[in-house]
């Protein structure tokens, strides 16, 4: 927290904003400027940021967050099918509803602390799970997915007279189709909305009560604070946020499917957060970028574009060698994902943004060294405390 | 009454493989403090371990089928048939069984060389990060058997002479016609057995002695001048052993695939819960007792009365559990209670 003042954070803002929506200039050279994967970086993002809000600022491990953003993607389709195409109404009822859950589970759930948190989310978030496959399969449609039909009443476009012609409708925002580039910019728009909230609770009094839970919820019980409201809150924003993620997938593509509640789906925005850097505000989203860009490139690599690849090698040499990176690519990309994770969390506990930041003071002590013993104190006081620290950077 | 045991039965088998588990989680976590979310990939490992066996065993070779006359038809011979005979066949029939013996050292390796590469540097850490690096080490596991193995389930079929059922109703005087199969009643007596081996082996041995010495105060137990972290790393590999001869013996009943042992990763620790944070007579208890709920709760009485009921009973009785007595059925006071 050290060096945010209000104006540097409207700079850092405004930064982000630019960035995401420029997004589709920047990602063309590393060949992901196409809408699908756009798309996906900004809900993964939004899912990150509302993951961290409650896992990097409080310290509570949740390991069901995906059943929040089921119930979202399954509120915001039967939005679609019930009232109206708008992504407006989906969107707004998909977060109010994955808010209610998230009200109810957190509620129970927060009564422990630690592993058993992390054993009641994961719990909760499989019966959810389990349930959706099997009794509420009139809501859910078990196996095959909720989905959009013909036939579905969509009760406020009919009174509002909007035609949608014969076949299946595309979500739209007042007659624009919710498809590619339009859906990635409504998509970065409530990325930016929801990053520059992320940040007002960061910097709240809120925020630093959230903190202070992390550092020793026992020492702020004895002050005489009641800590569980405010973490309940955190859990329901946190779980409102998986809510929009899940409507803005439905958005992007009208169905809803269990799997999206697996506890693995919950493992990957945990992964996104640590490999990002819990506690930060820029490092979730990074992650949640990293994590679904290697997984597009990985996963479409297979035996025959890595032969390709290393055709210049010398027959004897490519076999083995393409062999060996064939278990890493394609459908051996969670292989790849799993030694990620492993690796994040025994080597850099901070994730990304703690290597960044530890670069950076890196760099900064060499130029101060360079310049004369003048920032001794300064980089001395930088080196061991605030790196072991579980909120690097912003 | 016939429906009533049968039931308790059929929790029996699938409670003994939570048992398992669970005790292996437990007893990691009463020694080392650990949280290990990649036991899961153990018991995959050892129910892997059958497959590969298996697969050892029926390496064929193709020979010339002669009672077709029209046509060349081939068929294919396992070499233990054609080196042994009958003797040979017998062996693959008998390679579930026999895989026990691949398993333990196997396992043992697998657990020894997972405790000192990765988890003796994750004592300190927080549960978070342990849950978190096992959670990514098991998926590492899951992966690397999958790129073995492929994705689909592999029959392991039990040996021949145990396939079929067993007529327990003339056996105990029930009703004619209640029948269990027999493999589930050699899992059952199975687990039993090596919950009866594991608590021996802590109650009356010098060595487990020492260990439940460390695992009610690590630190005297180390002033004493007793090297306790080295038989914490031979428990962690026993805990392997456990979770992979559990998963030997459940390849006959389910055909195991790469991401079996998660499913049973997520229930065992729910056990855990329940039975009481490094409690391990607790988990052996939560573990059947959780198991004949299951599979009351799957009768089709019951699911009439209350819908979907046997897909939620365990995680409902783990939230209770939690909430009401968060240190378990069996667990000690003040051990995790946060």
């Amino acid at each position: 927290m050290r060096d945010a003042t209000p104006r540097s954070d409207l700079f850092f803002f405004l930064l982000f904003a630019v960035a995401v929506l420029t997004m589709p200039l920047w990602t063309a050279p590393f060949g992901a400027s196409y809408p699908d994967l756009l798309q996906k970086f900004a809900i993964f993002g939004i899912f990150a940021i509302g993951f961290n809000i409650l896992f990097g600022l409080t310290g509570y491990l949740s390991f069901g967050h995906a059943a929040f953003l089921g119930v979202g993607s399954y509120t915001a389709v039967w939005s679609f099918k019930l009232l109206s195409m708008s992504p407006i109404p989906a969107v707004l009822f998909g977060m109010l509803l994955a808010g209610l859950f998230a009200a109810a589970i957190g509620y129970v759930s927060l009564r422990r602390t630690g592993i058993y948190f992390a054993i009641l989310t994961l719990a909760f978030a499989q019966m959810s799970y389990n349930l959706a496959y099997s009794v509420l399969t009139p809501i859910t449609n078990g196996e095959t997915g909720l989905q959009l039909t013909a036939e579905d009443p969509r009760a406020l476009d009919a009174l509002l007279g909007v035609d949608h012609g014969a076949g299946l409708p595309t979500p739209n925002l007042f007659g624009i189709e919710m498809i590619g580039f339009p859906a990635f910019y409504f998509c970065a728009v409530a990325l930016i909305i929801a990053f520059y909230l992320a940040m007002r609770i960061a910097r709240s009094p809120f925020g630093t009560m959230l903190r202070a839970i992390h550092s020793n919820q026992n020492r702020l019980s004895y002050t005489g604070v009641n800590t569980r409201p405010y973490a309940l809150t955190a859990f329901v924003i946190s779980g409102m946020y998986a809510g929009l993620a899940g409507s803005l997938l439905a958005v992007t593509d009208p169905l809803a499917g269990a799997e999206r509640m697996q506890w693995t789906a919950s493992g990957e925005v945990v992964l996104m957060t640590i490999l990002g850097g819990a506690g930060t505000l820029l490092g979730p989203v990074l992650g949640a970028v990293v994590i679904k860009y290697f997984e597009n490139i990985f996963s479409a690599f297979n035996n025959a574009t890595l032969h390709a690849t290393f055709d210049f090698l010398p027959g004897w040499l490519a076999d083995p060698f393409v062999g060996l990176l064939s278990l890493f690519v394609g459908d051996g990309w969670h292989l790849t994902l799993g030694l990620l994770f492993m690796i994040v969390v025994i080597f850099l506990p901070g994730g990304m943004m703690e290597g960044i930041n530890r670069t950076a003071k890196a760099v900064r002590r060499r130029r101060e060294a360079r310049h004369g013993a003048s920032g001794d104190q300064d980089s001395k006081d930088g080196s061991g405390l605030s790196a072991r620290a579980y909120h690097p950077g912003e | 009454m016939d429906a009533f045991v049968l039931q308790i039965l059929n929790g029996l088998d699938k409670g003994g493989a939570y048992a398992l588990i669970a005790l292996g989680l437990t007893l990691i976590f009463g020694t080392l403090g650990v949280v290990n979310f990649a036991h899961g990939a153990l018991f995959m490992l050892g129910a892997f371990c059958a497959v590969s066996l298996q697969k050892l065993l029926t390496l064929s070779q193709q020979i010339k089928d002669e009672s077709v006359t029209f046509f060349d038809a081939y068929k294919e011979v396992p070499y233990l048939e054609i080196w042994f005979g009958d003797t040979g066949s017998m062996i693959i029939d008998y390679a579930v069984p026999l895989s026990i013996l691949l398993a333990i050292p196997v396992m043992l390796l697998i657990g020894l060389v997972m405790e000192r590469g990765l988890i003796q540097y994750f004592y300190k850490r927080t549960h978070a990060e342990q849950i978190l690096v096992t959670f990514g080490l098991a998926i590492v596991l899951q992966e690397i058997v999958k790129s073995v193995f492929g994705a689909n389930p592999v029959p392991t079929p039990a040996p021949e002479i145990v396939a079929g059922s067993a007529d327990i109703g003339a056996m105990f005087g029930l009703g004619a016609g209640v029948v269990y199969p027999w493999w589930r009643l050699i899992y059952l007596v199975f687990s039993l057995i090596v919950i009866a081996i594991v608590f021996a082996f802590l109650q009356f041995t010098t060595f487990g002695m020492v260990v439940r010495a460390g695992m009610a105060d690590r630190e005297t137990v180390g002033l004493l001048g007793i090297n306790i972290q080295r038989r914490f790393t031979i428990v962690f590999g026993i805990a392997a052993i456990v979770a992979g001869l559990a998963g030997v013996m459940y390849t006959p009943i389910l055909p195991p695939d790469y991401h079996i042992g998660m499913e049973f990763l997520v229930l065992s620790f729910v056990v855990v819960v329940v039975g009481g944070m490094g409690s391990l007579p607790g988990a052996v208890t939560a573990g059947f007792l959780l198991g004949i709920l299951q599979s009351f709760a799957s009768m089709t009485e019951v699911k009439d009365l209350i819908p979907g009921i046997d897909q939620i009973i365990i995680y409902l009785v783990a939230v209770v559990i939690l909430l009401v007595r968060p240190r378990g059925l069996l667990g000690r006071k003040g051990v995790m209670e946060g």
